[in-house]
């Protein structure tokens, strides 16, 4: 069913370009170059993170951490490997993005591990990133239930990603 | 300041973890090998990345993100009634959220700035009103349709086909978003009985 869906769209919003009277191939060019300065503006980022998460790993650290709380883990269904990408993730887009990719490196990208770790990326945002970004904009000092009612939907993705990983 | 105490949290961590376990010889390269294997990263995400933004840009041209919104407008008389009364912060609104939707997150943010901002300007006050909290759920749970970054991480990885992923993450998407207002919607009617 997904075979098909890249080309598709890239065909179908072409022709609703192309029947707006855009020039598609300036639009694809300006936003490949979007896409590239934002690779670059994370790129110093995801090499502080991943030196730091390599060095997580071979020191045993992911491993004491995975065992300790794989108890905790195993009740709610969520594989203790990911752990760290859960922990992380509310507050660093690119932090759980190195933790992800090696996740995948490590145990294979088509592996559950790899899958339940790529439908966490792809189902949760950096909470506390936004919350600051969006209140701090606006000047709201009160954020009242916004952090707890965030964390909810974070902690149900992760529980549902978990889920479908195995089903699906 | 935040990324700064968890980086060296990690540091620190992963020192405390080496001396237990008796292989400090094991950090520094592994240091090393992390910071060659981010460039590594970059460079097999970086065609699939440039890819997604470009068709992104032709779907923002074409007139997509103005057309989502208005098929979400009777959703949007739900979730955001007062807003709704105001052209400008529904204007916002919308666009905040189809953005989303289409995974254009560098127009995104700039409008849900914009839309809480006026919504402020409509409450008057420093307090989050219910509708803000709804939009910051939105927000920070991922609505994203296409998740491509992640697309691109698992076939830089050697995924057999890297958007097999999609039913979880929607399904997963909409639990999230879902069980985020659910939440929202009930802390609001504590608060306000």
């Amino acid at each position: 069913m997904t075979d098909l869906l890249i080309p598709a769209l890239m065909i179908v919003i072409s022709l609703i370009a192309l029947a707006k009277k855009q020039d598609i191939y300036a639009a694809l060019t300006d936003g490949g170059l979007e896409g590239l300065k934002l690779l670059v503006s994370i790129a110093p980022s995801l090499v502080m993170l991943l030196t730091a998460v390599h060095m997580l790993r071979a020191s045993g650290a992911i491993a004491l951490l995975t065992q300790w709380l794989s108890p905790v883990s195993g009740f709610f269904g969520i594989p203790a490997e990911t752990l760290p990408l859960l922990l992380l993730r509310p507050f660093s887009g690119s932090a759980a993005l190195a933790v992800g990719a090696e996740l995948m490196g490590v145990y294979g990208a088509d592996s559950l591990i790899g899958r339940t770790a790529a439908i966490m990326l792809g189902s949760t945002e950096t909470t506390f990133y936004t919350i600051s970004v969006y209140f701090g904009a606006a000047g709201i000092r009160r954020t009242r239930y916004a952090v707890p009612a965030a964390l909810i939907a974070d902690l149900t993705g992760f529980l549902m990603a978990s889920l479908t990983a195995r089903l699906m | 300041m935040v990324m700064g105490a968890i980086w060296l949290g990690m540091i620190l961590l992963s020192v405390g973890a080496a001396f237990l376990n008796g292989n400090t010889g094991a950090l520094t390269p592994a240091a090393l090998e992390g910071a060659s294997s981010a460039v590594t990263l970059c460079i097999s995400l970086a065609g699939a990345l440039c890819l997604w933004s470009g068709l992104s840009k032709v779907m923002e041209r074409a007139g997509l993100t103005e057309k989502l919104g208005r098929i979400m407008r009777p959703v949007f008389r739900r979730l955001f009634p007062q807003s709704c009364k105001d052209e400008t912060a529904l204007g916002f609104l919308t666009a905040n959220v189809s953005a989303n939707l289409l995974g254009l997150g560098s127009a995104a943010t700039p409008m849900g700035v914009a839309a809480v901002r006026r919504m402020q300007k409509l409450s008057g006050g420093t307090e989050a009103t219910d509708e803000m909290c709804r939009l910051i759920v939105m927000n920070t749970a991922s609505i994203q349709l296409l998740p491509t970054t992640v697309a691109a991480v698992r076939a830089a990885a050697g995924a057999q086909s890297p958007f097999d992923v999609l039913p979880a993450v929607w399904i997963t998407s909409v639990c999230s978003v879902g069980a985020g207002l659910l939440a929202a919607f009930a802390f609001g009617r504590i608060r306000c009985d």
